[in-house]
């Protein structure tokens, strides 16, 4: 008895441990983007003090609404962009035998797994050749290199789940191709394009390695590359409290997101249409 | 009778109409597949032949156009003086570039080591019943969710070595004997390093276990209990070997990930050499020290690198690409919103 006690106590304490070391930091920049003066350089482990003047001076001063909206913008053209690539790819990789189909999706898990790095050099002379460069489109036409092969990969491990059955009423109705895939698939898949263009829609909100390299205005940045380059007056002046408040207003939306489609990301690909 | 019996029942198919229909959707297929492929084509395939070619010219930042071909020279090249020594230049000699190479690997053998076995911890957390688990499977959802540059910058401020509620802890909790400078001492900044990236992307390996562990069937665990097996036991013969594969792939795109790293480290510890990867060098040459064709030159050996690795996967793993995509490992990470589908 005493056993089984002490073994749910200890259960119940790596939960909380687990919980706790998952949240804290998170909690902690909150509770430092209330802050402000010299509070901020108290530490403290509970809300003592109360301002708004980071997220009032966060935009105010500087570029940051600006940034938020290129982020927005990159992000969800982004997404719409590699969603409509991949809808229509992912049905010839999954409903369609042809040859070579094995090795095309193995260049595209290839391509899902290049270094960032290795393709930059390149991408930059075609971005300036393309006269894009430090604008929202040079992200946009970058971010595809993760967001396409990903889509693809997920929408078509997706579309081969679907029953063949409802395939061949359409075909035996005359359906074209086209039809199918705008007609009965894309119905059944909405579950599947929310939470790969979620997923999407995050990973491009979140890059930062393109985002720095193909932009280099205040006004062009998106929103990690403004968090990563605010500064104050000097290098030994960093404003935490701003940084912190800025760090804020950008996860905040993506908790919530995940939070709330966390189970739609789980039933996202068995809630379509009849299960296999 | 008995050959009767053997005969598959097989050969009746309507050959004519299905080929013909057949043809249609291969065509269509083709017709799908081509803006794909070109998009992958311009930002994927062709700046990565660019940038190789560049590796082997002398292109600068200024000058991309008038680049001259100069065959290994940034990789490597050799002057005999007078005297007959030779000297050795380029990246295979240099020192600051197999210094990231070595910070690499140690940065990525060491942080998946850990998120595989912290993961293995929370995902068998989340795969007991009990009270509240719904709550623990959204807590480990936000380290995954929030952007790394602001867990970056979260950290930094709570590793800050003057004003850091970390220090604060470990000096109340007598852990540490005096304020650290986590960010900045040589001794510390990997460790640093490697606490953001753990804290950051466990939740993915956990889920990524977590799944693998509900494929396991509950009966053999029940057989197990009937026969009084240990719970200790039982996760070492049971557990860990059905869970294995799931395991496996989970560590190998993490392997893969880790490889290449480059916001953590550019915002957490920058200039400092005790943490530079080879992304954060070849970065730097490209872009901020003009040295653009050597800068191809580790790039190109960065991706060459993880082209090994890859190939050495798909051949070990065996992994099917063709009526057999994994659900679990179908999903391939590159930022962190990669999660796998069936929890």
């Amino acid at each position: 008895m005493l056993w089984s006690y002490t073994k749910t106590t200890a259960f119940y304490m790596l939960v909380l441990v687990i919980v706790v070391i998952s949240v804290f930091p998170f909690y902690y920049a909150i509770l430092t983007s209330f802050k402000s003066g010299t509070a901020l350089f108290q530490v403290d482990y509970w809300p003592t003090s109360f301002s708004w003047d980071n997220y009032i001076a966060v935009f105010s001063q500087g570029a940051f609404p600006r940034n938020l909206l290129n982020s927005v913008f990159v992000a969800s053209t982004t997404v719409l962009l590699a969603l409509f690539l991949a809808v229509t790819a992912a049905f010839a990789l999954s409903r369609v035998r042809f040859r070579g189909r094995s090795l095309l999706l193995m260049t595209i898990l290839g391509v899902s797994m290049f270094p960032q790095i290795a393709v930059l050099a390149g991408l930059f002379e075609v971005i300036r050749a393309l006269g894009i460069y430090n604008t929202p489109w040079a992200l946009i036409f970058s971010y595809t290199i993760f967001t396409l092969p990903f889509t693809v990969w997920v929408l078509t491990t997706f579309m081969r789940e679907l029953p063949i059955e409802i395939e061949e009423a359409a075909i035996v109705d005359g359906a074209t191709p086209w039809v199918i895939i705008t007609r009965v698939f894309l119905p059944l898949m909405w579950p599947a394009l929310v939470t790969t263009g979620l997923l999407a829609f995050i990973g491009a909100w979140n890059e930062f390695l393109f985002a720095l390299t193909f932009t280099s205005s205040n006004l062009t940045r998106t929103v990690p590359v403004a968090i990563a380059l605010l500064s104050g007056g000097s290098q030994y002046e960093i404003p935490w409290g701003i940084i912190m408040a800025a760090s804020v207003i950008v996860t905040v939306p993506l908790v919530v997101l995940v939070l709330v489609f966390q189970r739609k990301i789980v039933s996202g690909l068995t809630a379509g249409g009849v299960k296999g | 009778m008995s050959s009767e019996t053997i005969v598959p029942p097989k050969v009746v198919l309507a050959k004519p109409i299905k080929s013909e229909l057949l043809t249609q959707r291969v065509a269509a297929a083709r017709w799908f597949l081509i803006p794909m492929l070109v998009a992958l084509a311009v930002v994927a395939g062709w700046p990565l032949l660019r940038s190789i070619y560049f590796s082997f010219t002398d292109a600068s930042l200024t000058d991309l156009y008038n680049a001259k071909f100069v065959g290994f020279k940034n990789y490597i090249s050799w002057t005999t003086l007078k005297s007959g020594r030779t000297i050795y230049s380029g990246l295979l000699v240099d020192p600051v570039w197999w210094n990231a190479v070595w910070n690499t690997l140690r940065f990525a053998v060491v942080s998946v080591f850990f998120e595989a076995v912290l993961g293995m911890i929370v995902a068998l957390v989340l795969n007991a019943e009990f009270k509240g688990r719904s709550i623990v499977r959204a807590a480990i959802l936000i380290p995954w969710a929030i952007p790394t540059i602001v867990s970056a910058k979260m950290w930094a401020w709570m590793l800050n070595d003057q004003f850091g509620i970390l220090n604060d802890l470990g000096l109340r909790l007598g852990l540490l004997g005096e304020k650290v400078a986590w960010t900045a001492q040589p001794d510390t900044a990997m460790t640093a390093v490697l606490i953001v990236d753990v804290w950051k992307t466990t939740p993915f390996m956990a889920l990524l276990v977590l799944a693998g562990l509900q494929m396991i069937p509950k009966d053999i665990y029940e057989a197990a209990e009937i026969d009084g097996v240990h719970p200790v036991k039982q996760f070492f013969r049971i557990t860990l070997p059905l869970v294995r594969p799931a395991l496996m792939v989970a560590i190998i795109f993490r392997l893969l990930d880790a490889m290449r790293i480059f916001d953590l480290i550019y915002v957490l510890t920058p200039n400092s050499s005790a943490t530079k990867t080879m992304s954060v060098v070849a970065r730097e040459n490209l872009f901020d020290f003009d040295k653009f064709a050597y800068g191809s030159a580790q790039s190109t050996l960065l991706f060459v690198i993880i082209a090994v690795m890859t190939a050495l996967y798909i051949w070990l793993g065996r992994v099917r690409f063709d009526g057999g995509i994994d659900r679990c490992s179908g999903v391939i990470p590159r930022q962190p919103p990669f999660i796998c589908w069936c929890w």
